[in-house]
């Protein structure tokens, strides 16, 4: 904009010179400079005249202020507050409608053990991830009481500052035994516990593949990690390839960007929402071809798979070390609260300082940790047996049950004969989320009301990176008889024939 | 550069009583950091890094022994799992002195504990247990103020009885198979503590700021987040997707200025206006020991027509003439509060967390929480100490228990921090709140002081950097009810000797000591410098 107005000067003092030179074009180019001294003392007065007053223009257009064309446009204080006065803001939250399905829960009065006395009727429990049925255990609970006795209840502080206590050390020791690692950490929840160990590793720039059906805590890690997330196709390890692949290629592109970019593989041992195992095999090679890091979590396999209950790893007989970091909850198995991470020291003991959940968050009341270490003992007791397995003669329990619900007309189950909680999904949807879960609720409603407890599968909807169909959770635990198991089947089966039509 | 701001944003006790949203003083200092402290303290930390390369060098050359953990041989040639400079914080400065963190305790936090005696011989890299425990610590580390960390008494005998009946696993969540009776009890009684509408709780208090504020805000809306707030909210808002910006430490000018901003300028580049701003405050920040400035927070985010969301870790149970925290505190009305999020670990010797607020609010996160959805519900050992403990502060309980704690935490915490100050150390933070951080600065102090307090019986928090700045470095006593005024003395005099040895009373503010005034306006002047 400025040169647009000192344009016109600037051609007019050249046209000058032009002007002069030419008159003297007789003059060689080295005597330029002398000769333009001279030619202003020989030109005319008025050319001089003309001359100084473009110079001192060109020096005013120079050192003047730019301007812009528009006014300014900032605001007056006036200005301001009308328009401080004017903004509506949306409400906190938007109203819940009073019939929101989520809204009535189902209220439990005893405690949430086998039989289970929900909304006042008394049921088998169908429903909650008591696999080994230890949240019964009187062992436990008496372990749990005398550990209150001593420490109290709350542990009044993070693990760092008086909130480490003796029998913290004691479980981690004993969980790193367990798993066969070099070390555990544990968290107080079991849901912050993979959402922690993710971003304690994984930061921007890395890249981190994961299963579509990852639960949400794996979801949740990941948003907090920042990194670039790759989603491959539920158990496709041709898929997963694929991306492998396309980031090998990538990575030629740019070698001295690929020397820093951390990937890893985020995966679940049995995934929760699609009751499934997870290829660990295939995945381990994968690791080891393309040099990915494998996170593994194991909350619905850990106690559950493998001839001591230690999950995915020892279900394939996977070399423990293969897998960079196993993390799982104490709250399904071991029927505890809490989570716990396991790997080699030099990976887990980065969390200790890393991991947010571990680092600011209260550590887990002792008495859990008592009854958790109370139940690694008894699930350690009968060596070379995994009590899922045992306790039911060695009928894996959930076959039982599947062989039971595959007869359902209506309904679909979803899952491996092997997993402990299957889903049952609706064979021909209405169309309509909504009207799936009410027709799914019924189904639930009238096993309740024939004394059996199951649930929905809840999800936030709009959250969920890919939301599993709407379906009924059955959990299978060593407690069941096979009496209520099939009484179990049957059940749904009526409900099935009846609601379904 | 953060630092000097924040040097320049404290300067002296400021005092606010002419402020007419006061209904009591308002005393808070930060003192500033002498010149002299500060150059040392970079000095320091100077000579750590200079040595902490020496030694990186060293364990290169295999000159010095190398205890770190190693990757496995077969995955050498993956890329490295940490920077190398990611850790040499931790290998070269943390480790000097990690013994002073993660003391294990081998009974009850209360007013005094027992700890487990560790020993090294790897200079800290590895902690060997000796068996033996040293009794009859003065517990001036954990967090619990009303002193309900107890293994006898009302709470724990009626937390007794629920484990035996009912375990201590839950199995399921909220949604689905883990909604109790006792729980909704207990969010009842949580409700009418703190006088409103309806209540929720939660499992783990970090994960109740984590896992609601993204149900509260999203793409959009702002959040205006103290810079000095936890980890937890912090990672809240960024889960939450929404915008977020930083004010200074309960610094009312800077807040106003970004909710003006915030509301005439709109979002950046499409200018759309917020959708909602959300202010994120804590009751008492736990590192500074300072109390929210709530009236003023009340009075702007009524005038922007913004939310709150006020996080009382600290501040529940522990302020307030009846525990109710920093709203009761400063007199106000727990309804000009959008969301109240409060911790059980702290004040009630449980676990977990709340929300409180509206119905509607409540409602919605019902629905909406990704706590209650996807973890599992509150184990009910912790539900009943959590009922037994609010009981007996409201009085439910028939006796005068609760009520002569909170006055007698407020009488300690008045005392030490009055104490401290004459003994001529800096210590930080509001004159009511029962976190009390005083000054260390210098990085080798730090560990110093958390061992000659130990020798001395007494266990204290000693912090570093990164979670305070780099050259605050600081000791932090936690009050408790529990503590009787003899342990208190004790450890005053044990402090007063440390810091003598060490030479911590950097202080100078001249305080007259056992000077009893009176509130009385005139007594206390603004001092601006």
């Amino acid at each position: 904009m400025y040169f647009h107005y000192c344009g016109i000067p600037i051609l007019i003092f050249f046209c000058e010179r032009v002007k002069i030179y030419r008159r003297n074009n007789a003059i060689s180019h080295n005597k330029l400079l002398f000769q333009c001294f001279y030619n202003r003392c020989s030109a005319p007065a008025y050319h001089l005249i003309l001359e100084g007053i473009l110079i001192l223009w060109i020096i005013r257009l120079l050192f003047s202020k730019t301007y812009k064309l528009q006014e300014r446009s900032d605001l007056t204080e006036k200005e301001k507050e009308e328009l401080i006065e004017e903004w509506q803001p949306e409400p906190l939250v938007p109203l819940v409608s009073k019939d929101h399905p989520s809204l009535s829960y189902d209220v439990v009065t005893g405690p949430p053990s086998h039989r289970i006395i929900v909304n006042g009727k008394e049921c088998i429990n169908f429903a909650s991830f008591n696999f080994l049925g230890l949240l019964d255990s009187e062992r436990v609970k008496l372990k749990a009481l005398s550990s209150l006795k001593k420490y109290g209840v709350g542990t009044c502080g993070p693990r760092g500052f008086y909130g480490t206590f003796d029998v913290h050390l004691e479980l981690e020791e004993r969980l790193a035994k367990f798993m066969r690692t070099e070390e555990a950490i544990i968290y107080s929840y079991g849901f912050a516990t993979i959402a922690s160990a993710i971003p304690a590793y994984s930061k921007r720039g890395d890249i981190v593949f994961v299963d579509e059906a990852a639960c949400f805590s794996i979801q949740k890690g990941l948003q907090a990690s920042r990194s670039f997330v790759k989603y491959f196709k539920h158990n496709d390890m041709e898929d997963l390839e694929r991306l492998l692949k396309e980031q090998e290629i990538e990575d030629q592109k740019n070698p001295r960007k690929a020397r820093v970019i951390r990937r890893f593989i985020v995966v679940e041992g049995l995934y929760i929402n699609a009751a499934d195992i997870c290829p660990l095999p295939e995945l381990v090679k994968l690791k080891y071809k393309y040099k990915v890091r494998i996170f593994l979590e194991e909350s619905m396999s850990f106690g559950v798979l493998g001839e001591h209950g230690r999950g995915v790893t020892e279900h394939f007989g996977v070399n423990i070390d293969d897998i960079d970091l196993i993390s799982a909850n104490m709250e399904n198995a071991l029927a505890s609260i809490g989570g716990f991470c396991c790997g080699r020291s030099f990976v887990i003991d980065h969390q200790r300082l890393s991991g947010q959940g571990y680092c600011f968050s209260a550590s887990l009341p002792p008495m859990l940790a008592s009854a958790a270490i109370e139940a690694l003992n008894i699930m350690e007791e009968d060596p070379g047996n995994n009590i899922y397995i045992h306790k039911n003669k060695c009928i894996l329990p959930s076959s039982l049950i599947y062989g039971g619900f595959c007869r359902t007309p209506g309904l679909k189950t979803v899952g491996e004969p092997l997993t402990p909680a299957l889903h049952l999904q609706l064979e021909n949807s209405t169309g309509s989320r909504t009207n799936d879960l009410k027709l799914l609720r019924a189904i639930v409603d009238y096993s309740l009301d024939r004394q059996i407890a199951l649930t929905l599968a809840r999800y936030l909807d709009k959250e969920e990176r890919f939301l599993p169909p709407p379906s009924i959770r059955v959990v299978v635990t060593v407690e069941q008889t096979q009496e209520e198991m099939e009484k179990a089947a049957q059940c749904i089966r009526e409900a099935a024939v009846k609601i379904l039509k | 550069c953060r630092a000097r701001r924040r040097k320049e944003a404290r300067r002296g006790p400021r005092l606010c009583y002419t402020n007419h949203l006061y209904s009591r003083p308002f005393i808070e200092s930060f003192e500033e950091t002498p010149m002299l402290v500060a150059v040392l303290t970079y000095m320091g930390y100077g000579i750590l890094t200079i040595f902490g390369y020496l030694r990186d060098f060293m364990r290169e050359w295999k000159i010095e022994k190398c205890h770190i953990a190693r990757e496995r041989e077969e995955q050498k040639d993956f890329v490295p799992l940490y920077q190398d400079f990611e850790n040499f914080y931790t290998r070269n400065l943390y480790m000097r002195i990690r013994d002073s963190w993660n003391r294990p305790i081998y009974s009850v936090p209360g007013a005094t504990f027992d700890l487990v005696e560790r020993s090294s011989n790897d200079y800290n890299w590895t902690f060997e247990y000796t068996g033996r425990v040293v009794k009859d610590v003065i517990n001036l580390g954990s967090y619990n103020y009303l002193g309900f960390a107890e293994n006898t008494g009302a709470c724990a005998t009626a937390a007794g009885e629920v484990t035996v009946k009912f375990g201590v696993g839950m199995a399921s969540t909220r949604q689905e198979m883990g909604n109790l009776k006792r729980h909704e009890e207990l969010e009842k009684l949580v409700a009418s503590f703190l006088g409103v509408e309806s209540a929720m709780a939660f499992g783990m208090g970090f994960a109740t700021n984590s896992m609601n504020i993204p149900a509260l805000a999203g793409k959009g809306c702002l959040i205006l987040s103290d810079e000095l707030n936890h980890a937890s909210l912090v990672l809240g808002a960024r889960l939450s997707g929404s915008t977020i910006r930083v004010f200074k430490h309960n610094n009312m000018q800077s807040l106003e200025k970004l909710l003006r901003d915030a509301i005439v300028h709109g979002q950046p580049r499409t200018h759309r206006p917020w959708k909602k701003i959300l202010i994120l405050v804590e009751g008492i920040y736990s590192m500074e020991g300072s109390i929210i400035r709530l009236p003023e927070v009340i009075a702007l985010k009524k005038k922007y027509k913004a939310y709150l969301y006020l996080d009382e870790a600290h501040s529940i149970g522990a302020l307030g003439p009846y525990g109710r925290g920093v709203v009761e505190y400063f007199g106000l009305d727990a309804k000009d509060v959008d969301v109240m999020m409060g911790t059980f670990t702290k004040s009630f010797g449980a676990a977990g967390g709340y929300i409180a607020g509206r119905k509607d609010l409540i409602d919605y996160l019902r629905t909406h929480s990704h706590s209650a959805i996807y973890a599992t519900s509150m184990p009910l050992p912790v539900v009943e100490q959590i009922i037994t403990s609010m009981k007996c502060i409201m009085g439910k309980d028939g006796t005068t228990i609760g009520r002569s704690r909170i006055q007698r935490l407020a009488e300690n915490t008045v005392y030490f921090r009055r104490r401290l100050r004459e003994m001529g150390f800096i210590i930080y933070g509001n004159n009511d709140s029962p976190v009390v951080p005083m000054m260390l600065y210098m990085p080798a102090k730090i560990g110093a002081f958390g061992r000659e307090m130990l020798k001395r019986n007494i266990g204290v928090v000693v912090v570093g950097f990164p979670a305070t700045p780099i050259i605050e470095s600081r000791a932090r006593f936690c009050i408790s009810a529990a503590h009787t005024k003899e342990m208190l003395d004790r450890a005053l005099d044990v402090i007063s000797e440390v810091g003598d040895l060490l030479q911590l009373k950097y202080s100078r503010h001249k305080v007259l000591p056992s000077l009893d005034r009176p509130f009385d306006e005139t007594t206390y002047e603004e001092n601006e410098e």
